[in-house]
């Protein structure tokens, strides 16, 4: 049974100004240095592959809702689908070929979305849904990552060899490079020692300012921040799962690299490197597929921290947070049913609270 | 003095600025007042007076019936043109039962109206009656006879008043006029208040945004030292009297209990003014002060107007429109009702008449809930509001109240913060609503049930008695039948046939 309400006949007669538009508006600005640091840093083969990611899925949003029945103006413009393209555009390898990202971008919007019943509805983050659909489906690709070459500079590709390189051409020596995780990760399990895989904290500093080789968006760990912080200031998301998040990933990393210095790296490599700080502020905070109450952010927060660590370390894959994501994702119904504000007036099992001073007067 | 945190609420932009500043005004009296007879929570009034009597001002028009109900006075003096039905100031522009009233302009008091010369001489009960007779309802706008909220002293242990000066709806300045311009009135009800529910620790809580109103209220309290002016936070929903209670105390009112749970009432500031007028002067609830305001009126006021004035009339003394309204509201604008026409009366509980425009409305589109959580952050009462919407839209009422929807106080905090425009607050009403129903159609069905029940065990009662009654006749018939036989049997025995002994022993 539907019920029909209609929207006029009660309060409040004042809202807020808030809108959905302008809460994934938000998302975006925040989002705009690191990338624009993104296209600069990987020149017109990542600008193609944005625009190519997230095109498609507003294509691909539109044909939904018109498959839906849904009015197209309202719903194409709520933001949603640009920022879902968006954000799988940042975490893809900058040089990948278009149809990579638009093959994401369906992925995302088409069955990560929309089969669940479109906005709101989604259990999964379609934006890593589609990334580890990818990376799963098409490892090469999804692996192949260059080392930065800024736009205009000598060694970067030209317009019209980038259009070559987007199409999925070779012919453009491009210096790949290894990502500081997997470099990390190979040379671990070849027997090396930490001290001899990392020379000092210089990586750390490339892995911050974002001089490394990486996912189109995500280089820049200082950049990320910037818009999380931001993000946090005008209350679109709040503090409780992204410190969640790397707070549970710092501490694991810590202790472990207290335990064993030359296995087990420290807590600030895990945080710049990967998607670390992009999924923390960006991700895990997507409101859909995280939980409402506070307590219940924490938990996932926490979660998904725990889960990056083991996943990292121990695990198959150099990058495990859209893995952590997922799994965390699919337990985010069982955390809102358990974890819930406590009501006023009643205890956490929801009895009424009592009081002495009148109980025995009240029967 | 010390205050506690209170979880969720919202910052609404209050807009006072726009009568804040707007010394009280009386409205002319206008030619006709039509005074509903139910302007409470409770039984309706039964009418007193007939068509064609002439009546003072304070004369009574109507009585209570019921403990809780409230009389209905005259607003002025004047002629009765008829007890009939008349819009009720209600979103649903029913009829209701409506004494209407034709001023004869000389406003005259009637002559049995007078004052005690010492309030605090009479017994806690004999206060709370004649605050009874004043017809005094709670003023803030939930019209609960204060008389019965003053008596209950009688059931529960109490320790502390607290006036309700919050006034944290936005908007509205009639309590901050009034606790400006009328501080020590309001402060000398207050005080016999405390004294007929025999407490000696009193608080005036006022939010932050009314410095004069805390400064005059602070002044006319200094004569009294049980007396302390809190200073709130500018907070909605910090007038909600459970909450009022908590920022004050730390402490909960229970769930489904009453702040006198926890030993406080909570009076309104405009009640602690009438509750004065009634005591001092015996004057009953005829009048109060009323916000007209919104961008969509020529000249934002604040008036005092007699009970049964149009806000037709109010609005009108206020300029008329500036611009087309959006929408006509009652109350403030988060948790007021829309007004159906502007021919509705002004009763005891209306404190505010806006008028707003589309832009102050805001209302758009309402899109897809993305479960951001806004609304369970903003809750007052630690409920999860978008979890309680889906359950109601999903039909799954039992779900909604399993989910905390009776404790929900329709405050508005959720709805105005969704981004969303899910108007979950008529989400909430709808259920709450459907579930009251659905538990009268319950017991209706348990009564009918009930009577069928009793209805067949009664015929079945009758049968048996109808039964035994034959069977009785029977036998008496057949006694009588027996005794007949052996009437006849000795009389022939004794006529004579005595050596024959008689059939039946034989065969026997």
């Amino acid at each position: 049974m539907q019920i029909e309400i209609p929207a006029s006949s009660a309060g409040p007669f004042a809202h807020a100004r808030t809108s959905i538009q302008r809460t994934m508006a938000l998302v975006m600005l925040a989002l705009l240095p690191a990338t624009l640091f993104g296209f600069w840093q990987f020149g017109w083969p990542a600008i193609f592959l944005f625009f190519a990611t997230v095109g498609t899925a507003l294509l691909a949003e539109s044909a939904c809702l018109k498959l839906a029945g849904k009015p197209q103006r309202l719903y194409l413009l709520d933001g949603s689908a640009l920022l879902a393209g968006w954000l799988l555009a940042v975490s893809l390898p900058p040089w990948a070929p278009w149809w990579i990202g638009a093959i994401g971008a369906v992925i995302a919007v088409v069955v990560a979305k929309h089969v669940f019943g479109g906005l709101g509805q989604n259990l999964f983050n379609p934006a890593m849904v589609a990334r580890v659909a990818l990376l799963i489906s098409f490892p090469l690709e999804m692996t192949s990552y260059v080392q930065p070459m800024p736009l205009f500079s000598a060694d970067a590709p030209g317009f019209l060899q980038s259009v070559g390189i987007s199409l999925g051409q070779p012919g453009f020596d491009a210096v790949s490079g290894a990502t500081l995780l997997s470099h990390v990760r190979t040379e671990l399990s070849q027997g090396m020692s930490l001290s001899e895989i990392i020379p000092g904290i210089a990586h750390l500093v490339s892995g911050a300012v974002g001089t490394i080789a990486g996912s189109m968006g995500e280089t820049s760990a200082l950049l990320i921040l910037l818009g999380g912080l931001f993000l946090l200031a005008k209350r679109v998301i709040t503090w409780h799962t992204p410190v969640a998040m790397i707070g549970s990933l710092a501490i694991l990393a810590t202790l472990m690299n207290l335990y064993d210095p030359e296995h087990y790296a420290g807590a600030l490599y895990h945080i710049v490197s990967g998607a670390t700080l992009l999924v923390a502020f960006f991700i895990a905070t997507d409101p859909v597929t995280s939980p409402v109450s506070k307590m219940g952010q924490i938990i996932f927060g926490a979660s998904c921290g725990i889960l990056v660590y083991v996943i990292r370390t121990w695990a198959g894959y150099p990058e495990g947070v859209a893995f952590a994501i997922l799994l965390m994702n699919a337990c985010t119904p069982m955390i809102d049913h358990y974890i819930r504000p406590r009501v006023y007036g009643r205890d956490r099992r929801g009895t009424p609270i009592e009081y002495a001073d009148n109980a025995e007067m009240r029967k | 003095m010390k205050l506690f945190k209170i979880r969720g609420g919202v910052h609404p932009h209050d807009n006072k600025h726009l009568a804040a500043g707007q010394a009280i005004e009386d409205l002319p009296m206008p030619a006709l007042l039509h005074i509903p007879l139910q302007q409470h929570i409770g039984a309706p009034a039964k009418p007193a007076v007939r068509r064609g009597q002439q009546v003072a001002k304070g004369e009574l028009l109507a009585l209570s019936q019921g403990a809780i109900s409230a009389p209905v006075h005259a607003p002025t003096s004047g002629r009765v043109m008829g007890v009939g039905s008349y819009p009720a100031h209600h979103a649903s522009g029913l009829s209701v039962r409506t004494v209407t009233l034709k001023p004869d302009g000389e406003d005259r008091w009637s002559d049995e109206i007078q004052g005690v010369p010492d309030p605090f001489a009479l017994a806690p009960e004999e206060i709370a009656a004649r605050v009874a007779a004043a017809g005094i309802v709670g003023m803030g706008g939930a019209t609960f006879p204060s008389a019965v909220k003053l008596n209950l002293r009688t059931r529960y242990r109490l320790h502390t008043l607290v006036i309700n000066g919050a006034e944290c709806e936005p908007y509205l300045t009639c309590d901050d006029r009034l606790m400006r311009e009328h501080a020590e009135q309001v402060v000398d009800g207050v005080r016999i208040m405390a004294h007929a529910l025999g407490v000696d620790r009193i608080i005036v809580a006022i939010e932050n945004n009314k410095p004069e109103a805390q400064a005059a209220m602070a002044l006319a309290a200094s004569m009294d030292a049980r007396i302390r002016i809190a200073r709130l936070p500018t907070r909605y929903p910090m007038g909600s009297e459970k909450h009022l209670v908590q920022a004050l105390t730390g402490r909960e009112t229970p769930a489904r209990g009453l702040t006198a749970d926890i030993g406080v009432v909570v009076h309104n500031g405009a009640t602690a003014f009438a509750v004065h007028e009634a005591l001092r002067s015996g004057r009953p609830l005829v009048s109060r002060v009323v916000t007209v305001s919104g961008g969509a009126v020529s000249r934002p006021r604040n008036l005092r107007v007699p009970l049964g004035a149009r806000v037709q009339d109010l609005l009108e003394h206020c300029g008329g429109f500036a611009e087309q309204p959006a929408r006509l509201i009652s109350g403030g604008p988060m948790m007021g009702q829309p007004l159906p026409s502007t021919r509705v009366p002004m009763v005891k509980g209306s404190n505010g008449v806006l008028a707003l425009t589309t832009a102050e409305v805001a209302r758009h589109e309402p899109m897809p809930c993305i479960r951001c959580a806004t609304c369970v952050q903003a809750c007052p009462c630690g409920l999860v509001p978008l979890d309680m919407a889906a359950h109601t839209r999903a039909g799954d009422l039992e779900g909604a109240v399993s989910l905390g929807l009776m404790d929900c106080i329709g405050c508005g905090s959720c709805a105005y913060v969704c981004p969303a425009h899910i108007p979950l607050v008529q989400y909430f009403n709808y259920a709450k609503g459907e579930m009251a129903a659905r538990g009268r159609a319950k017991q209706k069905m348990t009564e009918t049930k009930r009577l069928a029940e009793q209805r067949s065990a009664r015929m079945e009662a009758i049968k048996q008695a109808k039964r035994e009654a034959m069977a009785k006749r029977k036998r008496e018939a057949a006694a009588k039948k027996a005794a007949e036989t052996a009437a006849a049997e000795t009389a022939a025995m004794t006529s004579g046939a005595a050596a024959e002994p008689p059939a039946t022993t034989a065969e026997a």
